[in-house]
């Protein structure tokens, strides 16, 4: 990536990203990901999922899932639409690169710093969850996404592992409510 | 020891527990509630009534209680209205009785009492009709002292409420023996289960009775059905929880008291969680009522349930006295004595309004006997009964147990106003027809009130809800328990008696109401209960409303179903209001949304204003400034004078990609985007399909086929949302797709003479007038390579720029281009000055967008393009949105200079009475101009175009202002605009 001169914060404000332990949960802010919208453009569904899936190297998540290989995650997010993952340091064109993938098959529109994403991790994520969200979160697999509101706010879950293992994405401008709401539930469960 | 203690019991004797009842100290165990913690203290009187300041005791051993009212702990934790009977015992407890003065054994209100021949059913909307005035000031406040419950404390509750949501295969509400029987089945058939109680110990009547349950008690039989439920991870225990509702597709609500038995809540921990429960199936073991019968001074303290009597001896080991006689009309009533003998309480004497019940030896046993009335000011001394011979028998005690029969309680099953029927068998209402989808109900609430039939049908209930959910589970093996079939004859109220018999105590309701009511024709359940307040506040008439009900059927001659049925609401319980609000309470009412330039802004000390969810800076104060005045004119002069910066990344981007894109812009703006070239931005307005403007902004070409549309701020979810409908619904045909990119780029505006100046420092290429002119846009980078994009627009009539770069470089930029400006004295300036900028230059905003303007009535007719179609194009030509007097934009100065507008006003020509005939527009935004050095407004005015130069009234009533203005054009900077091409 080009060097500048512009310092980057986290969406809490802060250099480094927060990590806080309450009990036995981790809550991480994660900055580190790059992100990006692709959707596919009406009727290219032919050239467009061949090329998506190239770049990835995995088939494109069915609806509620999400899924991850190498240094790529696709999270299905609305009818003919994803978000992809990748690392930030290494990624961080990656609309551009996506877009250069799929080429006039799909829009593609960088999602980077729209949201503020928040790890959770430990053995009582799903207590705190059955505080902050009507997902039912018992049933909630590895590989499932979904979204729901969580402090008022649209949110998605993917859930890496289940029972301990989860990631939030909320908007990176109410990152500071979001946090607190969760440090608030995993309090209630500490 | 405690006077009234009697041996054993589920009570924890190792530990003591201490507590202050109206300042005096007690001692309790672990496992008491206040409740029985204060009989075995040797207290009856716990309250005073409603209305007449009666002395009362304790009537229920559970949450029905209309009586034992108390207010709990004290401070900001005072709570009032709370129950004794469900109030689990901690060590350092204070409770105060409430609605008496000065103490509760001499409560001067008791007067009340002697003048209860005045006080009857509608005594206060017949007596203080008049004079009018005087209710609200004087009859109201007097009477609401007088008469009442608790105290609110009149302080900001300390506590934190969490909300919650669960999901489970089977709800079952209730852990009574049809509740454990139920669990079981579906626990070990591996459904996910719910089972949710009020009580702190599950097993509900199990704990309260005596009966056998296989070859142990009904206690035993429920701890090991719970020890076997405990180890089942499939089923969730939830004690202290009730359900306080059933709502659509089954979703149910419950109040799990989490806290509410500590002496206070712990650190980071909730008092009450309110849950919402999705549930597949749900089952109502919620048991039965019992019910009191109606007779003369039935109210006082020592009168309880027969059922509760049993509760408090076998469960907690407490009486309420020493010498203790029945009246029942059923054989389950029967059964305290015994149970009572065995714990050493003497009987006074069994009344039993029966001719033909089961004799019992061993102790006075009057059949056919009713009690007539009572004695004993602050608990019962003694009884009199009139015998089966109609002699009169006054019989010394100091408790008296009453059983009328038990009514199934079937809140749950009304909450989608399902009726209740009456089965004759029991006397009572059980479950009707069209319960909530899902739900079904076993047990006593289902008016099986044997033991053995609770076991079974709970079992059954279970069993059968999963086989609808398609799963099989195995009935377990019962054990044997009590199943004699119930006998009893109705009796609700004794008759042919002189004197006051209370239906309702909680609200002073008796017997006598409920015929004043029927007399002047309140004769509907309904008009009954407002009538008489009967069934009302904090118990919902759990043990009074079939009572009053019987009541009113006697009265009117006919059978109870036919005098009507009474059905329940939701919540089953009070819940407090802070917990409907949980954590959305003070400052965390609602998420804020924080700016790219928040934290950079905050170390500046600026003043910030909640825009929707945004907190945005509103101005920045420097050393010096004393008002907001000075700071705005500062910011304004100064990004006039040389450059301003100000955060605009609130307001709305939504990225519009497709091949359809250009023409989709086309259909939801008036005006036309299909040739606007890569690389530039146009204004547009979008109408709603009525015509009117739905909101401004601009769209920016970066391909052919990617367009990046701004919104305003307060319409930046309307906007979106308007667009996916028309994506998805209106023409799903069209190739385009929709995302918002408002949170992914920190955008800021940068407007001045010196803009270009301050960005050629920030940008990396060019940006002169022929590389990016007015109503250019480009992809460049900054600060040495950062990506980013440039739109060449303004809103202030200033030379102008917005750029932005990705949110997480918002914070570096907005303190690269403040460092920078410095060198041109430029600032960074607010929400404020923004405002006054943008008056200034006759931009309509949120004030001119109210959504009852046209584009004819902002001045922008011509941006309707009639060669395309758009949304609203045609209906914004409807004739009465056309007429020749429609109101236009139009400008105000005041013609003294000096003098204050205020937005609001409306327009007055000159001579004309200010009233709303001669009403010809309204002003929308007024500023101070400190550029003009006087006060200019936007105003909407009846033919304004064409009335410039005029002199008109501002009226503005509301502040008793008025001032003479001057008709202006709209544009008080630079009309011709030669700024913004610079």
């Amino acid at each position: 990536m080009p060097e500048h001169r512009l310092k980057a914060l986290t969406p809490l404000a802060q250099a480094r990203p927060v990590i806080r332990s309450v009990g036995r949960i981790t809550i991480a802010e994660n900055p580190d990901v790059a992100l990006a919208s692709l959707a596919q453009r009406r009727g290219r569904e032919a050239d467009f999922t061949p090329r998506a899936e190239a770049l990835l190297g995995f088939a494109l998540p069915t609806p509620g899932h999400a899924a991850q290989a190498g240094d790529w995650g696709a999270i299905w997010t609305a009818p003919g639409q994803w978000f992809i993952e990748a690392p930030f340091a290494t990624h961080e064109d990656i609309a551009a690169r996506v877009k250069e993938a799929v080429g006039d098959a799909a829009s593609v529109t960088e999602q980077t710093d729209a949201w503020v994403r928040f790890d959770i991790i430990g053995r009582d994520a799903i207590p705190m969850f059955e505080r902050l969200s009507a997902i039912d979160i018992h049933a909630m697999q590895a590989g499932q996404a979904t979204r729901s509101l969580i402090e008022h706010l649209g949110c998605y879950v993917i859930c890496r592992e289940a029972g301990s293992r989860y990631s939030v994405l909320g908007m990176r401008s109410a990152a500071a409510s979001l946090h607190h709401a969760l440090i608030q539930a995993a309090e209630s469960v500490a | 020891m405690t006077v009234n203690r009697l041996s054993g019991g589920q009570i924890d004797r190792n530990n003591t527990l201490r507590f202050s009842f109206d300042g005096k100290n007690f001692t309790g165990h672990p496992g008491d509630t206040l409740a029985s913690a204060l009989l075995a203290n040797g207290v009856r009187l716990m309250g005073r009534s409603f209305k007449y300041h009666r002395p009362r005791g304790v009537i229920s051993a559970g949450s029905e209680e209309p009586n034992a009212l108390v207010e709990l702990r004290s401070g900001a934790r005072r709570e009032p209205n709370t129950r004794a009977t469900v109030t689990e015992l901690f060590d350092g407890l204070e409770a105060n009785s409430q609605n008496r003065w000065p103490s509760l054994s001499f409560d001067a209100m008791g007067i009340n009492d002697l003048f209860s021949p005045f006080f009857a059913a509608g005594f206060y909307y017949k007596t203080f009709m008049w004079p009018a005035k005087l209710w609200e000031k004087f009859y109201e406040p007097v009477i609401r002292r007088a008469a009442g419950l608790g105290r609110l404390s009149m302080e900001a509750d300390p506590d934190a409420y969490d909300k919650g949501f669960l999901h489970c295969d089977l709800l079952i509400t209730g852990a009574g023996p049809a509740g454990l029987a139920a669990a079981l089945t579906a626990g070990r058939a591996g459904a996910r289960v719910i089972l949710a109680d009020e009580d702190f110990r599950l097993g509900g009547r199990l704990n309260a009775e005596t009966l056998a349950v296989g070859d142990g008690s009904g206690a035993d039989w429920a701890a090991a059905t719970v020890a076997e439920l405990a180890t089942m991870p499939n089923v969730r225990l939830m004690t202290r929880t009730t359900v306080i509702g059933a709502f659509d597709h089954g979703i149910h609500g419950a109040l799990e008291r989490v806290s509410d038995h500590l002496p206070v809540t712990p650190q980071g921990k909730v008092r009450q969680t309110l849950w919402r429960i999705y549930a597949k199936r749900s089952l109502v073991c919620a048991g039965a009522i019992e019910r009191p019968i109606a007779f003369v001074n039935n109210d006082r303290p020592g009168i309880m349930l027969a059922g509760a009597l049993r509760a408090y001896a076998n469960r907690w080991a407490a009486t309420p006295g020493h010498r203790v006689a029945v009246f029942t009309n059923n054989d389950d009533g029967l059964r305290t004595v015994a149970d009572l003998r065995a714990r050493g309480v003497a009987i006074a004497a069994v009344i039993d309004s029966r001719a033909d019940g089961a004799a019992i030896s061993g102790v006075e046993h009057l059949r056919g006997a009713m009690v007539v009335d009572t004695k004993g000011r602050q608990g019962l001394s003694s009884i009199t009964v009139r015998t089966a011979s109609g002699e009169m028998r006054t019989i010394a005690c100091d408790a008296l147990g009453v059983s009328g029969g038990w009514n199934p309680n079937v809140s749950l099953t009304c909450h989608h106003r399902s009726r209740p029927v009456w089965d004759e068998a029991i006397a009572a209402f059980v479950p009707g027809a069209d319960l909530p989808a899902g739900m079904t109900v076993a047990g006593a609430a289902a008016g099986r009130l044997t033991t053995a039939a609770a076991l079974r049908t709970g079992a059954e209930g279970a069993a059968s809800a999963l086989a609808d959910l398609g799963r099989t589970a195995a009935l377990p093996d019962l054990p044997r328990a009590e199943d004699d079939a119930p006998r009893m004859v109705p009796l609700w109220y004794v008759p042919h008696t002189k004197g006051r018999a209370w239906v309702d105590p909680q609200n002073d309701v008796t017997v006598k109401d409920v015929k004043l009511a029927h007399q002047e024709g309140y004769k509907s359940v309904e008009h009954l209960k407002r009538y008489t307040t009967l069934g009302m506040a904090t118990d919902q008439g759990k043990t009074s409303n079939v009572t009053g009900l019987a009541v009113m059927a006697a009265m009117t001659g006919r059978t109870i179903p036919e005098t009507g049925t009474t059905i329940y609401r939701p919540p089953y319980n009070p819940v407090p209001i802070a917990a409907f609000a949980g954590r959305s309470a003070g400052a965390d009412f609602r998420p804020k949304r924080l700016t790219p330039s928040h934290k950079w802004a905050s170390e500046q000390g600026a003043v910030f204003v909640e825009v929707g969810m945004w907190l945005r800076a509103q101005w920045f104060p420097r050393k010096g400034e004393t008002t907001w005045r000075q700071s705005v004119d500062r910011e304004v002069l100064a990004t006039r004078g040389s450059v301003g910066i100000c955060d605009v990344t609130t307001l709305g981007k939504i990225d519009v990609q497709g091949t359809d894109a250009a023409e989709f812009l086309n259909r939801i703006y008036a005006n036309p985007f299909g040739k606007l070239g890569v690389g530039k931005v146009r204004y547009g307005i979008m109408l709603r399909e009525d015509g009117m403007v739905m909101d401004d902004g601009t769209a920016a070409r970066l391909a052919d086929d990617h367009f990046v549309v701004t919104t305003t701020t307060a319409n930046a979810v309307g906007v979106y949302r308007h667009m996916e409908f028309c994506r998805q619904c209106l023409w799903p045909d069209m190739d385009v797709q929709l995302i918002s990119t408002t949170e992914a780029w920190a955008q800021f505006s940068v407007a001045g003479p010196n803009a270009r100046k301050l960005l050629q420092k920030i940008v990396d290429q060019d940006i002169g007038n022929e590389a990016l002119p007015y109503m250019g846009c480009a992809g460049i980078t900054v600060m040495g390579g950062l990506r980013a994009r440039i739109f060449r627009i303004s809103f202030s009539g200033e030379l102008a720029y917005e750029i932005a770069v990705p949110t997480r470089y918002g914070d570096g930029l907005i303190r690269a281009m403040s460092e920078a400006a410095q060198e041109f004295g430029g600032v960074v300036y607010g929400t404020e000055a923004l405002g006054v900028m943008r008056i200034e230059k006759g931009h309509a905003a949120g004030n001119e967008l109210n959504g009852t303007t046209t584009a004819l009535n902002l001045g922008m007719a011509g941006m309707v393009n009639k060669k395309k179609d758009s949304i609203g194009s045609t209906l914004s030509e409807r004739e009465g949105l056309v007429q020749p007097d429609v109101l236009n934009l139009v400008g105000f100065r005041p013609v003294s200079k000096d003098a204050v507008m205020s937005a609001g006003s409306h327009f007055i020509n000159a001579g004309a009475v200010a009233n709303a005939a001669n009403d010809q527009g309204y002003m929308t935004s007024v500023a101070f101009s400190p550029s003009l050095g006087h006060a200019v407004g936007l105003g909407l005015l009846k033919n304004g175009a064409n009335r410039m130069g005029e002199r008109l009234r501002a009226v503005c009533p509301v502040k008793d202002l008025e001032t003479e203005v001057e008709v202006v054009s709209a544009h008080f900077i630079d009309p011709e605009g030669e700024r913004l091409r610079a």
